[in-house]
């Protein structure tokens, strides 16, 4: 079975909801949509105090390029847009709609009915999951449509699928593969052909063969062009580059995109959306959540409205328990601890895990013992030992010559030292600055050449 | 009270007196057969090493650095341990204990404890044995018992001779396999060693980098220095402190480098070293000095040997 070449380590998978089926989350009196739900630039709501909204209505518009789309998950009226805690506290604009029934626009497609013919074309398919807001939905939130559109240079070969839910305790993906594996075949040709490309991979660890053996049939009935690959269980393999390396063995390079392995890579909760976006006009209004923990009740899978209260959801999966230390937005090798659950639904939330208060702590550290155990678990070929130390120290010269800007962030090093060190921590304190010097001296390379060349215009 | 710390949530549950315990048990086999070869004189002195080592590290970090005990990582203990599997089985107490002090006072905390030091403690107590008192730490009994017994030439020194034209009697591969050989007092099985060696590779302790490049290197130098005679070059591997060597003490986190790459350096330049002082040195046995002499190039290894890059192609 295929896996990623370097490092990787095996976190218990703790897939306690993966037989829950999928839920309908009840919809609350009031909802607070935020405008921040995508990587880059937040939308801007373009709704007041007032407005009645259906669901699906536009509600924000992109705040740039890399920005997109937001519409209303429920039918009622704007009560105001004011400030609300995302999921680590900041605070970011939200619309907040008073729920009067549950009325949508009369654009979408509401049957059952699966529709298989495309009909859109290329430009067609990428203009349509712009305006129906869609963003990568494994985490990153990173905007469809741009994504979609890669630099003139890039020669797209294949579309690779994310199905592999490698974060523990997760299994949003795993169910949503469960209830709509037609469906995201046929969005995963709506991929194709607006990459026009033929040939697309579904990439899904080996601890999930039921949804190996669904798709692999649903794959064989007209979709021939579409491999289910079944992964090793090994983490980070969710993380694009690792997918792309397992699947079709190349690397993405460094500081480059990962289309320049001709791999177009997007999650299948993703192709799930570009599916109802394209094919039902539906906007991206709801999702896949995993609410779950061993200490909650009911761990569960719910099909929950965007702006929905996270506290409404764990109190469907049965309530905070009484010894909760920690509640995360995402899985536990990556996911953001939350300050409390005053936040809503968005977008990127694939899971909200509640852990217990023994769980929570992190053991003290001690010295580093030089076991190199951090280097052998590192995927990127780094060695973090050196990097969180050159970091707390400063010194970001050896920091970069140590290639501080390829670490992905994954927590593989801090999961495996035997030292408790806080390794992570330190990295994430010194990658942003080299970050900055790097794109400091690009810019000034790039005034540099400018100059030169408007000397040696003059000149002439 | 939610605790908002940053991801990674979850931890392995790896610590480092796990680690140290897994050392521990995997030199329990050859801690047995020396029991059973050498009688009450291997307990006596490992159980003696250990309590030393304990004693010379609660002493200095109580006294000396006024810091808290650091035995719950076990360390002294396996310092401990290897000291007294690297001397022979009836050494004298009191020569044991300075072997301690050395090892855990000079070897270990002086360099700021463990993770600081430079060089591997054990090593070091007992290559300042060995110098200091070379008549005691080189005759080694040949049957059970502490006091009084029969000591004879070690297979090491055998094989020297044999290299150097002269015509001996080379000792069966068998006996050095299975340790019904002279020797220091945790070295002499091979199979011990190798038994706890792979429960060491399979618990994930040690990979196999090391280990396996320090004997592929010594059989290879072994088979060009000594004659050219495979069945010598295999002994080499079985026989004196190889295996501890190559599997317990060259693998010692803190003293040697930190990736596959600069592991197998390490590895292939310990085998040849060690090789290359057995058949010219003046010792018979050169392991300890050849891991000694690449535990200080380990700081230059960590800076100029990089790790295998993901998504950086070769120009």
């Amino acid at each position: 079975m295929k896996t990623f070449k370097l490092g990787g380590v095996h976190p218990a998978a703790n897939k306690l909801s993966d037989k829950a089926p999928i839920e309908v989350a009840a919809v609350p009196a009031m909802v607070a949509i935020p405008m921040a739900q995508n990587l880059g630039a937040p939308s801007k709501a373009i709704v007041a105090k007032g407005d009645k909204v259906k669901v699906g209505t536009v509600i924000g518009e992109p705040g740039g390029f890399l920005s997109s789309f937001v519409h209303s998950s429920v039918s009622g009226t704007v009560d105001k847009v004011d400030l609300v805690e995302d999921a680590t506290g900041k605070k970011v604009p939200a619309v907040f709609i008073k729920v009067e029934g549950d009325e949508w626009e009369e654009s979408i497609d509401r049957s059952k009915d699966i529709v298989r013919e495309i009909k859109l074309e290329k430009q067609a398919i990428i203009d349509r999951v712009k305006a129906c807001g869609i963003v990568g939905m494994g985490g990153a939130t990173f905007p469809t449509q741009v994504k979609l559109t890669p630099p003139p240079t890039a020669k797209p070969e294949c579309v690779i699928i994310n199905a592999v839910e490698c974060e523990p305790y997760l299994t949003s993906d795993h169910s949503l593969m469960l209830a709509h594996a037609e469906e995201i075949c046929i969005g995963v040709q709506i991929l194709e052909k607006a990459m026009g490309v033929s040939k697309a991979y579904i990439g899904i660890e080996a601890n999930k063969p039921d949804a190996i053996k669904l798709m692999t049939e649903t794959a064989k009935n007209g979709f021939p062009e579409i491999e289910i690959v079944p992964l090793k269980l090994k983490y980070p393999q969710g993380g694009e580059k690792q997918l792309i390396n397992a699947v079709i063995g190349k690397e993405v390079p460094s500081g480059g995109l990962p289309i320049a392995t001709g791999a177009l890579v997007q999650n299948v909760g993703t192709a799930f959306a570009v599916y109802e976006a394209v094919q039902k006009n539906k906007p991206l209004i709801e999702r896949i959540v995993t609410v779950t923990g061993k200490s909650v009740k009911k761990p569960s899978n719910f099909l929950a409205r965007l702006g929905v209260p996270v506290a409404d959801l764990i109190a469907a999966a049965g309530g905070v328990p009484e010894d909760t230390g920690k509640i995360i937005s995402g899985g536990p090798m990556m996911g953001k601890a939350m300050p409390d659950t005053n936040s809503y639904m968005v977008k990127g939330c694939s899971g909200i895990l509640v852990m217990k208060n023994e769980e929570a702590r992190r053991k003290e550290a001690s010295p580093c013992i030089r076991c190199a155990k951090c280097v052998h678990a590192c995927p990127m070929g780094l060695q973090p030992n050196f990097l969180s130390k050159y970091s707390e120290l400063g010194m970001l010269d050896e920091a970069e010559a140590e290639r501080i800007y390829d670490c992905i962030e994954c927590g593989s090093c801090q999961f495996s030292c035997p030292a408790n060190r806080p390794l992570l921590d330190w990295i994430r304190q010194g990658k942003p600055k080299v970050m900055g010097i790097l794109r400091a001296r690009a810019a000034a390379a790039a005034e540099a050449k400018k100059a030169a060349e408007a000397a040696a215009a003059e000149k002439k | 009270m939610l605790n908002v710390s940053l991801s990674p949530h979850v931890h392995s549950g790896n610590s480092t007196q796990k680690c140290m315990l897994q050392v521990i048990i995997a030199l329990l086999p050859a801690l047995a057969w020396s029991f059973y070869q050498f009688g009450t004189g291997a307990l006596i002195v490992t159980l003696s090493s250990v309590a030393f080592c304990v004693l010379f590290e609660i002493l200095i970090t109580r006294f000396l650095l006024h810091t808290p005990t650091t035995l719950g990582d076990l360390s002294a203990v396996v310092t401990g341990i290897l000291l007294a599997f690297n001397v022979p089985s009836n050494l004298p107490l009191w020569i044991i204990a300075i072997g301690a002090l050395v090892a855990i006072g000079v070897g270990k905390m002086a360099f700021g404890g463990l993770g600081a030091n430079i060089f591997n403690p054990a090593l070091v107590g007992r290559v300042f044995l060995l110098i200091a008192y070379p008549v005691q730490m080189t005759t080694w009994p040949t049957q059970a018992g502490y006091a009084d017994v029969e000591t004879g030439a070690t297979p090491l020194a055998l094989l020297k001779q044999y290299a150097n034209g002269a015509d001996v009697q080379l000792p069966e591969v068998m006996d050095c396999l299975v340790g019904s050989t002279g020797g220091s007092l945790g070295e002499v099985s091979a199979i011990a060693l190798l038994l706890g060696g792979v429960y060491l590779l399979v618990r994930k302790t040690i990979t196999w980098h090391i280990p396996v490049s320090v004997l592929v290197s010594a059989f290879v130098f072994g088979w060009l220095f000594f004659g050219f005679n495979c069945t010598v070059a295999v002994e080499e591997l079985l026989c004196g402190g190889m295996m501890l060597g190559a599997i317990y003490m060259a693998t010692d986190y803190v003293s040697s480098p930190m990736n596959p790459r600069s592991q197998l350096i390490y590895g292939l330049c310990i085998g040849f070293l060690a090789i290359l002082i057995r058949r010219f040195g003046a010792y018979p046995e050169g392991m300890s000095f050849a891991i000694l002499i690449m535990n200080a190039f380990t700081p230059l290894l960590n800076k100029y040997v990089k790790p295998q890059r993901f998504g950086v192609v070769k120009k």
